[in-house]
C-alpha cells in the first residue's frame, strides 16, 4: 500500500454513498480509510482506489449533559478530545495516539478509531471503544446509508450492528457518523509504581489492584522500567482517576498492601500515555509490533515465549492481559506470536509490519469452520461484490 | 393483540412421532409433552400472552443441545429458547409447532478465577447466583435487572439485560468475555474466551442483545469485579417534574457518576408508598434515588456535593442514608414497585423505552395526556442518568377492552420515545410486544440487513421466530418453507 492510491475524499455521506455504489457496479474494490494512518494495521487491501472519509468532518451533535456526542466519521481525534475536554469530558476508553507507532504526523480519526476498536489502558476497568458506540451512520457495500443504535445510552432494539461494525476495519460497511457515550474526566490522577522480580509477580501486583476496592483505572507492566520516567527494571504501575481527595486516600491503601512509591499527576498523565501509545515499547523502526490478548495470568508465560523465540520487547497492559511485542518482521517471529497466543488460549493482533508480512501470514487467528462460514454470509448480506476493504481482514474476505 | 404465524400443519401432524424422538435423544424426565405440564411454560414475563408449545425439552449438557438442534433443524421444527421465562417483553412465548428448548438445568457454576476476575458459568445460572457465589469474597457480576433472583445469565445475554446500575457499570454486552453456543444446525464452538477484545469480527457483541436469533448460548463467561468499600443512597424530592429533571443534569454536569440515579414521578412515589411504607414524600411531584461508592469518608464528600447540587432547585425534601440500613430503606420503594403498582391495579404492562434524558418533562407531560385521553392510570419509573423509562400502564387484563387500549397506549409511548430522538426498548428487548413497532425505529434497508445477518445464522428461521422482526418479510411466516433434510 502507498499514498499513490486514486484517493476520493467526498465531503458528503451522499458523496461516500455515490463512490461506493459505482464501485459497487463496476465491482471495483475500494480501500477504506480515515487519515490513513493505519495503513499497516493487519493485511496490505488489493485496491486500485481509496475512499477516505478525511473530508468528511464535524461534531454533530454535543450534549454534556446526556453523555452523549455524535460526529462524522472524518473528524481528527484530538477535535473530539479537545470539545469534550471544553465540558470536563473524555472519551472513556482512552483510543491511543499510535501516530509515533505508525509513522505518520496525521492525527487518527474518529471513524479510523472506531473502525478498528481501539482503546487504551483504560479498557480494563471501563470498557473498549465498542462499548461506548451508540450508534452509527454507515453505507453498506452496495451504497446504501443505514443505521444502527442511536443517540441514548441504553438500547437494545434489534440486533446491534454498530457492534458488528466496530472493529470490523471497514470490511462490512463505510462509517459515516459515529455517536459515543462519554463521561466527565476524573480530574486528577495518580500512580501507584511497584518494582517486582520478575513478570508473574508484576502480575500478581496487578491482579491485587483491580481486585481491591479502589477503582483501579489502568493496571501496566513494564519490564524493562521507563528509564523517560525514572523507573528501572520491571515495575508494575496502577493508576487511580477520581476527585483529588481520592485519589489520594486509594494510592496511600494501595501502597500499605503492595508497596511501591506514587507518582504524582505531573508523571502519570505523560506516563500512561506512553503505555497507551505503546511508546514505551521502543520498537525499532524495522521490527514488526503484534498485539497478543490472553487472560491476564498469561501474559508471563506470553512475553517468555517471545523473549526465547525472537528477543522481543514488551509492554503488558490490562492488567497483564495484553503483550505487546517488537521484533523481527519474519513468517518465524510470527509464527512463534500464532503459538504463543493459541498456547494461552489468547488470540493475536499483527499490528505493524511490511507489506511483504502482512501479505504472507494470517494477522489474525482463524475462526471455528462453522463462525468462518457465517462470517462469509454476513459479509455477502452487507457487501455483495466485496468491495469493501477486501482482504483487510482474512484473505478472501 | 399481536398476531402469530400458522403454526406448520406438516410438524403438528407428526407431534408423536417428534415427542418420541426427543425422548430418544434425551433419555430420562427432561421432555414434556403432557398438555397439563406445558402450561408453565405457555407463556413469560409477558403473561397476558399465552400459548403451549409442542413439547418442552431441559437438556443438561451442551451435547444434548446440539443434538436436539440437529434433529429440530433436520425436520424443520421451531425451536423457542427459553431461560427463566421472566422476559417481560414474550422473548420467550412459544408457538404451537415449536419446541421449548428450555436452559434451567444447565445450571451449574463451573469455574471462578479471582485472579483473572472472571466466572464461566452455563447458560441456566441466575444472574443473582452469580454475585451470591463470589460475594464473600467481595466480588459481584454487575449488571442487576429487577428480576435478577430468577433470571438467567443465558437470558441476560439473549436480551442484553441492563439494571439499576449501569450508568457505571454498564449493561451484560459490557461485562462478557465470552460465549460456547450452538447453532441451529447443532455445531458448537466459542466465541470471545477469557481474554479482553477476542480479534476478528466482534461476534460476542453481535450475540449478545440477539433475542435468540442467532444461536443459542449454552456457557457464558462473565467479568467478575470487586465491589467497592461501601455504597450509600440519597433521596431528593421535588416540586415538578422539570426540576427534578433539573437537578439531573446538574448533577451529571457536575463531574459526579453516581452509581444509580432513579426518578420516580408522583404515581410512582404513592404506589410504593402505600405498599412499602419507605417515608417516601407524598406530596412531591418527582423524586431521585441517588446512590454513591467508595469509603465512608468518600461517601460523605459526594453526598455532601449532591446535596449542595440538590438544594440549589428548591427541594421539598432531601434525606441522606447515614448507614447501610437507611439506604436500603431509600431503595425499599423502589424495588418494591412492580409489586406496588401490581396491588393498586390487576395488571398492568411495564414499558420499557430510552429517550434523551433532556426530553424527560416533556416526555412525561405527553404521557400524562395520553393517560386521560385513554383513561388508564400509569407510573413512571425512570434510569435517570441513562434515559431508560419504564412506564407501568395498568389494566383490567379480564376486560379486552382494557387490555386493547393499554396496548395501544404503550405502542404511543414507544413512538413518541422514537420521535424525540430515543428508542423502542432500553433494556426489555424486542420479544413479540414490540415487534410490530420495528419500523417505527427503522427503514425497511435497515430492517432488511438485521434480517440478512440473522440469515447468515439461522437460515431456514427456525430459531425463536416471529420474534423482533415484523411478520411482513419475514420468511418464517411463509407457508411452506424447504426443508434442509
Amino acid at each position: 500500500m502507498s499514498a499513490a492510491l486514486d484517493t476520493e475524499a467526498p465531503d458528503t455521506e451522499a458523496g461516500v454513498a455515490a463512490i461506493v455504489a459505482a464501485a459497487a457496479a463496476a465491482r471495483e474494490p475500494l480501500s477504506i480509510e480515515g487519515n490513513g494512518t493505519k495503513r499497516a494495521l493487519l493485511r496490505p487491501v488489493q485496491a486500485a482506489r481509496a475512499l477516505s472519509l478525511r473530508n468528511l468532518t464535524g461534531i454533530t451533535l454535543h450534549r454534556p449533559q446526556e453523555l452523549i456526542l455524535s460526529a462524522w466519521a472524518g473528524t481528527p481525534l484530538p477535535e473530539i478530545e479537545a470539545a469534550l475536554a471544553g465540558h470536563g469530558q473524555h472519551l472513556i476508553a482512552e483510543p491511543p495516539d499510535l501516530s509515533a507507532l505508525f509513522g505518520t504526523d496525521r492525527p487518527a480519526t474518529l471513524g479510523g478509531v472506531v473502525a478498528t476498536n481501539l482503546s487504551g489502558p483504560r479498557r480494563i476497568a471501563w470498557g473498549a471503544m465498542r462499548d461506548h458506540v451508540m450508534g452509527i451512520r454507515a453505507v453498506d457495500g452496495r451504497g446504501e446509508v443505514f443505521r444502527s443504535g442511536g443517540r441514548v445510552l441504553k438500547n437494545v432494539t434489534g440486533l446491534d450492528l454498530c457492534k458488528l461494525l466496530t472493529g470490523s476495519h471497514g470490511t462490512l460497511g463505510v462509517l459515516t457518523e459515529i455517536t459515543l457515550k462519554v463521561l466527565p474526566a476524573p480530574p486528577a490522577v495518580g500512580t501507584l509504581a511497584v518494582p517486582v522480580r520478575d513478570l508473574a509477580a508484576g502480575v500478581a501486583v496487578l491482579s491485587a489492584g483491580l481486585g481491591s476496592p479502589y477503582g483501579v483505572s489502568g493496571a501496566a507492566l513494564l519490564p524493562a522500567g521507563a528509564a523517560d520516567f525514572g523507573l528501572s527494571g520491571p515495575v508494575a504501575l496502577l493508576r487511580i482517576e477520581e476527585f483529588s481527595e481520592f485519589v489520594a486516600y486509594r494510592l496511600r491503601r494501595l501502597r500499605e498492601e503492595l508497596g511501591g512509591t506514587v507518582l504524582d499527576e505531573a508523571t502519570s498523565r505523560p506516563l500512561w500515555r506512553a503505555v497507551g501509545d505503546a511508546g514505551l515499547l521502543r520498537a525499532a523502526a524495522a521490527d514488526a509490533v503484534w498485539r497478543v490478548s490472553v487472560q491476564p495470568t498469561a501474559g508471563p508465560t506470553v512475553a517468555a515465549a517471545l523473549r526465547q523465540a525472537f528477543g522481543a520487547r514488551l509492554l503488558l497492559d490490562w492488567g497483564g492481559g495484553l503483550v505487546w511485542a517488537a521484533g523481527p518482521a519474519t513468517p518465524k517471529a510470527h509464527a512463534a506470536v500464532m503459538a504463543a497466543a493459541a498456547a494461552s488460549r489468547g488470540g493475536f493482533t499483527l499490528f505493524r509490519a511490511p507489506e511483504p508480512l502482512r501479505a504472507a501470514v494470517a494477522v489474525l487467528p482463524e475462526e471455528p469452520a462453522p463462525l468462518a462460514a457465517i462470517g462469509r454470509r454476513v459479509k455477502a448480506a452487507l457487501d455483495p461484490q466485496g468491495v469493501l476493504n477486501p482482504g483487510r481482514m482474512r484473505a478472501g474476505l | 393483540m399481536i398476531r402469530l404465524p400458522d403454526p406448520k400443519p406438516e410438524v403438528l401432524a407428526r407431534r408423536e412421532e417428534i415427542v418420541a424422538a426427543l425422548h430418544a435423544i434425551l433419555p430420562g424426565d427432561g421432555v414434556i409433552s403432557e398438555p397439563l405440564r406445558l402450561k408453565p411454560y405457555e407463556t413469560d414475563g409477558l403473561s397476558a400472552y399465552r400459548q403451549p408449545p409442542l413439547a418442552v425439552v431441559l437438556p443438561n449438557t451442551t451435547e444434548q443441545v446440539a443434538a436436539l438442534l440437529r434433529y429440530c433443524h433436520g425436520m424443520g421444527i421451531r425451536v423457542v429458547p427459553r431461560g427463566a421465562g421472566t422476559s417481560l417483553s414474550g422473548g420467550a412465548l412459544p408457538l404451537a409447532d415449536a419446541v421449548v428448548l428450555g436452559l434451567m438445568r444447565m445450571n451449574r457454576i463451573l469455574e471462578v478465577d479471582y485472579a483473572n476476575r472472571l466466572a464461566v458459568v452455563e447458560a441456566g445460572v441466575t444472574n443473582l447466583g452469580i454475585t451470591k457465589y463470589v460475594e464473600a469474597d467481595g466480588f459481584f457480576y454487575a449488571p442487576d435487572p429487577s428480576s435478577q433472583l430468577a433470571c438467567m445469565i443465558g437470558g441476560n445475554v439473549s436480551m442484553n439485560s441492563g439494571g439499576a446500575h449501569c450508568l457505571k457499570y454498564g449493561v451484560t454486552a459490557n461485562n462478557l468475555l465470552g460465549l460456547k453456543l450452538v447453532t441451529i444446525e447443532g455445531e458448537v464452538f466459542e466465541i470471545g474466551g477469557r481474554h479482553l477484545d477476542a480479534a476478528g469480527l466482534d461476534w460476542l457483541g453481535l450475540l449478545t442483545g440477539s433475542e435468540g436469533q442467532l444461536a443459542v448460548v449454552t456457557e457464558v463467561t462473565v467479568r467478575i469485579l470487586r465491589g467497592p468499600e461501601g455504597a450509600r443512597a440519597m433521596l431528593a424530592a421535588f416540586r415538578s417534574n422539570e426540576i427534578a429533571g433539573q437537578a439531573v443534569d446538574a448533577i451529571i454536569g457536575s463531574g459526579i457518576i453516581p452509581v444509580a440515579l432513579e426518578f420516580m414521578d408522583r404515581p410512582a412515589i404513592h404506589a410504593c408508598e402505600a405498599f412499602a411504607h419507605a417515608g417516601y414524600p407524598l406530596d412531591a411531584e418527582a423524586m431521585l434515588i441517588i446512590e454513591v461508592e467508595g469509603s465512608v469518608a468518600e461517601q460523605d464528600l459526594l453526598l455532601g456535593k449532591l446535596k449542595e447540587i440538590c438544594t440549589r432547585f428548591d427541594p421539598i425534601s432531601l434525606r441522606v442514608a447515614q448507614t447501610a440500613e437507611e439506604s436500603v430503606a431509600i431503595w425499599k420503594g423502589r424495588k418494591g414497585a412492580f409489586g406496588a403498582v401490581g396491588r393498586i391495579s390487576p395488571d398492568y404492562l411495564c414499558m420499557d423505552g430510552t429517550i434523551p434524558t433532556g426530553e424527560l418533562p416533556s416526555v412525561l407531560r405527553r404521557i400524562g395526556e395520553m393517560s386521560e385521553q385513554y383513561g388508564l392510570q400509569v407510573a413512571n419509573i425512570f434510569h435517570a442518568g441513562d434515559g431508560n423509562l419504564h412506564p407501568l400502564i395498568m389494566f383490567d387484563a379480564n376486560d379486552p377492552a382494557s387490555f386493547a387500549k393499554a396496548e395501544q397506549f404503550g405502542a404511543d409511548i414507544l413512538t413518541l420515545c422514537v420521535e424525540v430522538g430515543g428508542c423502542l426498548t432500553g433494556e426489555h428487548g424486542v420479544g413479540v410486544e414490540k415487534r410490530d413497532l420495528m419500523g417505527v425505529q427503522f427503514t425497511a434497508k435497515e430492517l432488511d440487513l438485521q434480517r440478512a445477518v440473522k440469515s447468515a445464522f439461522d437460515p431456514d428461521w427456525l430459531l425463536n421466530p416471529a420474534k423482533v422482526f415484523p411478520l411482513e418479510g419475514n420468511p418464517a411466516f411463509a407457508p411452506t418453507l424447504p426443508r434442509a433434510a
